[in-house]
């Protein structure tokens, strides 16, 4: 673990380090790829823990590090259930708003950029011999252990929320059984718009009830879903 | 290594995140995209903590805090993705127009 202000051996690590983390960042929205923009974000978040470890902050930067490997193996495995087009195989569209995202991105970088060059900061670095794991335990455990424990609590609320979101039902019916409005009137339809059925399905080729969403989706075409969405539906119907 | 080069690369983590949080069409990648903007967050608070609090512990304890934010943010956003894909076969933005029953 390095010190900070110390040798040029850290300074190389982190600059090393910085490129890796921005260079990888880049490329987890240019590849084809879902997995590998997966492990292109795994390897982003390393960077980033190897950075913090080169600060001294030993706990951070390792716990970072587990926490991401968890984390992104998770949405590796999301990617390939849920997802259109997991490997990158199809050529197909998978982004939108694309020159003003790249505006807002470039606005972000350079207004955040500015603030930090106009900005003058403390200089209170670390102090050369001071524990920081140790600070770091008896802070948690000491003085702000409310503020830890209510991210525990938050933690619970999470797990809790995640479970009876993805559930599919509930002990009274189906899990979003209380989500629909009441009717105008009694056993009527239920007031506000009409729900899209089908969205979102441009890209699965091959899809076993892919023809019945086709069909219902030429029902109600008021506002249709399928605009610009790669051309896979067109050229199968 | 200063304070200021540590922040310019949160800051680049951050607009990278900030456009793929924009651009992408999938929730997943969308989730990415937030998960690359709390990761520049992450630097910066670390940074923030190493050069210019004096070692103060609370600096860590944000850091803490993050990741906490960071893995609230992707265990609702996968509930939700599921709960999304079974009630309307919906894998990317545009498939949730109306988002009302």
């Amino acid at each position: 673990m390095g010190r900070i202000g110390g040798t040029g051996m850290t300074d190389l690590l982190f600059y090393a380090l910085s490129a890796l983390a921005i260079w990888s960042g880049w490329r987890v929205f240019r590849v084809d790829s879902m997995i590998r923009a997966t492990f292109a974000l795994m390897v982003s978040f390393t960077s980033v823990g190897g950075i913090a470890v080169l600060m001294a902050a030993d706990y951070i930067g390792v716990a970072t590090v587990f926490m991401m490997a968890v984390e992104m193996m998770v949405m590796g495995l999301f990617m390939v259930m849920f997802m259109m087009n997991p490997a990158g195989l199809n050529p197909m569209q998978m982004v939108h708003q694309y020159k003003f995202s790249i505006a807002a991105g470039v606005l972000g970088f350079v207004g955040l950029a500015t603030a930090v060059l106009l900005t003058n900061f403390p200089d209170n670095p670390l102090p050369e011999n001071r524990d920081t794991l140790r600070d770091l335990g008896i802070e948690l455990l000491g003085g702000s252990m409310l503020i830890f424990e209510t991210a525990g609590v938050t933690l619970l609320a999470t797990m809790v929320g995640a479970v009876a979101l993805s559930s599919r039902r509930g002990r009274f019916g189906d899990s979003d059984a209380g989500a629909a409005p009441p009717g105008l009137h009694p056993g009527g339809e239920p007031a506000g718009r009409k729900v899209e059925k089908g969205g979102g399905h441009g890209g699965h080729g091959g899809h076993g009830g892919h023809q019945m969403n086709m069909e219902k989706t030429k029902q109600d075409s008021s506002d249709d879903p399928h605009k610009g969405h790669g051309n896979m539906s067109e050229t199968e119907a | 290594m200063t304070l200021t080069a540590i922040l310019i690369v949160a800051a680049a983590l951050f607009g990278i995140g900030l456009f793929g949080a924009l651009s992408q069409k999938s929730f997943v990648m969308l989730m990415m995209g937030l998960e690359m903007m709390l990761n520049g967050t992450l630097l910066a608070a670390v940074g923030f903590w190493a050069f210019t609090l004096e070692g103060a512990p609370k600096g860590q304890l944000l850091a803490i805090l993050v990741m906490a934010v960071m893995a609230v943010e992707l265990a609702i956003g996968f509930a939700l993705v599921v709960a999304v894909y079974r009630k309307r076969e919906a894998d990317v933005i545009e498939g949730i127009g109306t988002m009302k029953q």
